[in-house]
């Protein structure tokens, strides 16, 4: 009896290793698996044995029956998982084909470089503030202690919307007259106020007629100019790079006293001299100063309680230096092909 | 332009290095653009020997030239050159202007060891027709052969060319102002010129009347001299006014500018005879004529100052002279005129009639007093001495000048805060004394003097502390933080939304555009969606500069050509920028524009294209995003330059908002969509804030139905009719097809049911379903396709 079953033990496992495909793997099972299969015909052997037989042989048979089952398994598996490797494989792409182009835009790079600095005046707590294009004199002028007549209004020529009392506002210090005036002479004031700006000049690769600048402002008690300073290396650090140091230099603006004008360390050939910074080492980035009294008072506050400064960058000379821009009409023409690459974060 | 050997008569600099000098100014604040020494090196005085004519040239000379050390023989090809006259000799090493060396060589078979030169060819006059004709210089000197040329010439000074900030353009224009400046970076001491001269017995009074008939002259000084005799300037005002950039006239002229450019206030000289008896300061007539002499006619108007001998003008005050009053050759008695005009009126003038000479700038910028009468006393004292003038006794003065000192009173503690060094009474003292301001220290107190030759500075502390802080040196400042509390600055206004919408929008694929605020007419007259009137500039730059837009889309289309002319072929831009109108009300917009593909994959033919539908949903999204969902619709609408069929109005809360549409093809015949929003109407709008919403937790019921409707009835009319009889179970109703047949279109909806709270019956369904099958129908006159 064991001999029969060692035969289609051997002969089963036989057939199973050589079938072909997944149906006759199935069909191996149903032949020798099935009721009439086979091995359960074995079984009716079972009757012609005593106790002791029937235990043993039942152990053989079940021996038997997992055995070929397993065999089954492996080989079905075998079969099913070449299947899907060839279905995978038929399925190949080329990963190397162009992707589908996600529309994205690019931001203005003056408007890159706007937002830049507000992150930085906002860390300090600086507010963002806005204000009108069209202007009144008396906060374009004279309330910044530029009273009429003044030469410093020839050098601002302005375009005048009516005479001598609106304008297309030629600075964004109005903005600082307003909020100053809206702070009631009261309370302490931070802010910048970067916006469009419009002077009378003829356009060409170093001129605009119109053109954005970066002002701030900070009022309070028993501040001082190395406030400034020490505000405006801040700055430097993070739009040139933290080895980029900086220094004051006299200078005079009617709405500021003491007034400077602020370098910075080269940052192409840090201070040894280059054609950009003209063999100096330091390159001018802005004009800044101690608050006028005049200004102060004007505006509500009483300058021997109160004092500031202000300040004062060109979002086009900023973004010029930075990125290497050598025509001011860049930022207003909009080449797609150029602000395409501004669509991405700095270092 | 300032001569270092001039400032040596006020201020010793004998010791200093001048270029690290010129740092230090530079550094206190008054900027020395340019350093120059005019030096010329090889040059000498030379002695003609002998002259003779060379064999082989019909115009040139061989000459046998004593340049000290030896006698040379040089050629020289001047009409000019002969024996006994001194010459300046390039010798071999010098180097002229244009990088030219002279060499030792031979001209013509001669030797030649070096050149005799003419003062053009040392960059010392204008090169014209005039100066080449004079030939070589013959110098009238008693210094001898071999003496250093530049010794002779002036050329042995140092020069600062200068580029100030306007208001230290006051008192660093002229010698002694610049040498104060000198004096506190040094911390030396100023000497002034000499000014004593004898006065005759005879006086102007019994020459001329003073008459100011105007309140634009606060101040008018005049004094007589007689008997000048009109010759060449003394060597030293002749080089000096060449350093300085000026040209020696005679020697009555050259010592008014000569003493212009020491006290920095311009005299004016008037031929007595010419003059008459009177002198009549006063506003000019409209149209009023004069000849200045430049020999100009020029036409005066109402603003002008004018000095007049009582009935015409013989000076545009501050400006220029008068033909008619001229010194000349034959002038034998001036009179001086040394006063101060309003700077404004003067400057206008001046810019009117473009007549911007060394007088006017100097008016223009406002003069001191003391200095005024310094200036007339020194040019008193000039005349006797280099022009044989007697002075007449007396002064004819009109005074109307607020001789109130400046005095500012602060504390020390004051500007240590300004500045943020902590200063000591004493270190005031030591940089008031080096600044030459007169001062009390009382009790902690500083009262201080301005001296009115620092028209600049203000009485009030921060002035002060700017001087202090400038010649201690900025360099030297600390850098600390504002001692204030910490914070997160926020976006006022509406710069916020702005940035939000600017963020959106570039993530929504438009480029972020910055176009002109000043627009031609032409342009300006475009996309006029609403009923507003630009500002027109009433004196602009160009035409294509003159208006003041209303609208940002015309401007688009400048950019959309601009790229197109570049071969971009997708333009997808935005711009957000402010508009105004003629009542100078503010509106900021965003406008946008689309052309060409959106997302792009040509080679799965997937790209999708920008049309109409795709601008909606940006806009969509962008208002959804605001907070505004379900808030707005768009309105079928005609607008100028846009497709009449293919154009709508913006509503949100039935407020108009903008505008979308095709452009015209009869303006742009390309696919471009464009659109604009008012981004002040958005800031106004208030937003719920937001709030979590779970999501249904029960199946949904989904429904499609279309319906048969004419081609022109629009889809909005049948949708609103379904979600209002669909009531509260329908969730969402959307078009998920179109089908259009001759005069008719087939719109499909598919209808979503639900309930949040419950499991939704096919029974009720059918039931809200039916009715709004009747109600679509009775309502709309749109047909259920079956």
């Amino acid at each position: 009896m064991k001999e029969q079953v060692e035969k289609l033990k051997s002969e089963v496992l036989q057939k199973i290793e050589s079938a072909k495909d997944l149906k006759e793997v199935n069909d191996l099972r149903v032949e020798y698996l099935g009721k009439k299969g086979p091995i359960n015909e074995l079984t009716s052997h079972m009757r012609e044995l005593d106790a002791k037989g029937k235990k043993e042989f039942g152990m053989v048979l079940n021996d038997l029956k997992q055995t070929v089952t397993a065999a089954l398994d492996e080989k079905k598996n075998a079969f099913e998982t070449a299947e899907l490797n060839a279905k995978l494989q038929s399925e190949k792409i080329d990963v190397t084909l162009p992707a589908t182009k996600i529309p994205v835009g690019a931001p203005n790079i003056l408007e890159k470089i706007i937002e830049e600095v507000e992150e930085v005046f906002m860390s300090m707590g600086y507010d963002v503030v806005d204000g009108p294009e069209i202007e009144e004199d008396k906060y374009n002028f004279e309330m910044l202690n530029i009273p009429k007549g003044h030469p410093a209004r020839d050098a601002q020529d302005t375009f005048y919307i009516e005479d001598e009392s609106i304008l297309l506002r030629s600075q964004t210090s109005p903005v600082q007259v307003r909020t100053m005036l809206a702070a009631g002479g009261k309370e302490p004031v931070r802010m910048i106020c970067p916006g469009k700006t419009y002077r009378r000049d003829a356009d060409d690769a170093t001129h605009s007629h119109q053109f954005m600048q970066i002002e701030g402002l900070l009022v309070d008690k028993n501040i001082r100019l190395s406030d400034l300073k020490g505000t405006f290396d801040v700055i430097a650090k993070k739009l040139f790079g933290e080895d980029c140091v900086t220094r004051f230099r006299p200078s005079y603006y009617q709405f500021t006293e003491p007034s400077v004008e602020t370098d910075i360390s080269c940052f192409v050939c840090k201070g040894k001299g280059c054609p950009l910074c003209k063999n100096t080492g330091w390159i001018t980035v802005s004009g800044a100063g101690m608050v006028h009294p005049n200004v102060l008072r004007g505006c509500g506050y009483d300058p021997k309680e109160w004092s500031g400064f202000a300040f004062g960058f060109g979002a086009e000379r900023l973004a010029m230096l930075k990125y290497g821009i050598n025509d001011i009409r860049t930022f207003y023409q909009t080449d797609l092909r150029e602000s395409a690459t501004f669509d991405r974060k700095d270092v | 332009m300032i001569s270092l050997n001039w400032c040596k008569d006020y201020v010793d600099i004998e010791n200093e290095d001048l270029h690290e000098l010129a740092v230090k100014i530079t550094k206190a604040g008054v900027n020395v653009e340019k350093v120059m020494d005019a030096r010329i090196e090889h040059l000498v005085i030379g002695e003609v020997k002998e002259c003779v004519d060379h064999p082989d040239s019909d115009h040139l000379h061989v000459c046998q030239v004593d340049v000290g050390d030896k006698v040379t023989q040089i050629v020289c090809g001047a009409s000019n050159v002969r024996k006994g006259i001194k010459v300046l000799v390039a010798l071999p090493g010098c180097v002229l202007p244009g990088n030219f060396e002279i060499k030792a060589g031979s001209i013509r078979g001669q030797e030649s060891n070096g050149m005799i030169c003419a003062l053009f060819e040392l960059g010392l006059e204008e090169k014209n027709d005039e100066t080449y004709a004079k030939g070589i210089a013959e110098l009238d000197t008693d210094l001898p052969a071999g003496t250093d040329a530049n010794i002779y010439l002036g050329t042995d000074d140092t020069v600062y060319e200068l580029d100030i900030h306007k208001h230290r353009n006051n008192d660093c224009y002229y010698h002694i102002g610049f040498a104060y400046e000198i004096a506190s970076i040094l911390n030396k001491k100023v000497t002034l010129p000499e000014a004593d001269y004898k006065e005759d017995k005879d006086s102007i009074d019994k020459y001329v009347s003073l008459k100011v008939d105007t309140d634009k002259c606060p101040y008018y000084t005049a004094k007589m001299v007689k008997n000048v005799v009109i010759k060449e300037s003394p060597d030293f005002i002749k080089k000096r006014l060449i350093a300085a950039g000026m040209r020696p006239i005679n020697n009555v002229v050259d010592i008014s500018n000569y003493v212009m450019l020491e006290y920095g206030n311009p005299l004016h000289f008037f031929d007595a005879a010419k003059l008459g008896k009177e002198i009549l300061v006063r506003q000019a007539e409209e149209n009023e004529p004069i000849t200045t002499l430049d020999n100009q006619d020029r036409v005066l108007t109402s603003g002008d100052i004018v000095i007049t001998d009582g009935k015409k003008p013989v000076c545009i005050a501050g400006v220029m002279g008068g033909l008619n009053t001229d010194v000349d050759e034959t002038t034998k008695d001036i009179v001086i005129e040394a006063a101060i005009f309003d700077a404004v009126s003067i400057r206008y003038t001046a810019a009117r009639l473009d007549l911007k000479s060394e007088a006017s700038i100097r008016y223009g910028k406002g003069l001191s007093y003391e200095y005024t009468n310094a200036a007339m006393d020194r040019a008193c004292y000039l005349l006797e001495k280099y022009a044989d003038a007697t002075v007449l006794s007396g002064k004819l003065v009109h005074d109307k000048v607020d001789k109130t000192p400046k005095v500012v009173e602060f504390k020390t503690e004051e500007v240590s805060i300004l500045l943020g060094l902590e200063l000591t009474d004493k270190d005031v003292e030591t940089e008031l004394d080096r600044l030459m301001f007169p001062y009390e220290l009382n009790k902690g107190t500083f009262k201080v003097t301005i001296p009115t030759r620092r028209l600049d500075i203000d009485p009030n502390v921060n002035d002060i502390a700017e001087e202090i802080g400038r010649l201690y040196g900025y360099e030297n400042l600390e850098s600390t933080l504002p001692r204030v509390p910490v914070r997160r600055g926020r976006y006022i206004g509406d710069v916020g939304i702005r940035k939000e919408v600017s963020k959106r929008l570039r993530l929504l694929g438009l480029n972020e555009t910055k176009t002109y605020t000043l627009t031609s007419p032409e342009m300006a007259k475009l996309f006029k969606y609403e009923d507003k009137q630009p500002v027109v500039l009433p004196n602009p730059m160009s035409s294509d500069k003159s208006v003041i837009r209303t609208t940002i889309l015309p401007s688009l289309i400048n950019v959309y050509e601009y790229n197109k002319a570049r071969k971009v072929e997708n333009i997808n831009i935005y711009e957000i920028a402010k508009t105004y109108d003629s009542e100078y009300n503010e509106d900021s917009k965003i406008a946008m524009l689309m052309k060409g593909s959106y997302s792009i994959n040509n080679w799965q033919h997937t790209t999708t294209k920008c049309d109409f539908y795709i601008l909606k949903g940006i806009i969509e999204n962008l208002l959804d995003y605001l907070g505004f969902k379900n808030r707005y619709t768009f309105v079928a609408s005609e607008i100028p330059e846009l497709h009449p069929g293919m154009s709508a109005k913006i509503l949100l809360d039935r407020e108009e908002i903008g505008v979308i549409g095709r452009v015209h093809p009869s303006y742009k015949k390309e696919e471009i969509y464009v659109a604009e929003l008012s981004l002040t109407k958005l800031y106004n709008k208030t937003i719920k804030p937001l709030k979590y919403k779970e999501a249904s937790k029960y199946p949904e019921i989904e429904k499609d139905m279309a319906y048969v409707v004419s081609k022109d009835v629009e889809s909005s009319v049948i949708q609103d009719q379904i979600k209002k009889s669909g009531g509260r179970l329908l969730d969402s109703v959307e078009v998920f097809d179109i089908y259009e047949m001759d005069n008719e279109k087939s719109i499909a909806y598919k209808l979503i049911f639900k309930d949040p709270s419950r499991t939704l019956s096919d029974e009720e369904v059918m039931e809200v379903f039916n009715k709004i099958i009747n109600e679509v129908e009775a309502k709309t006159g749109a047909k259920l396709r079956s």
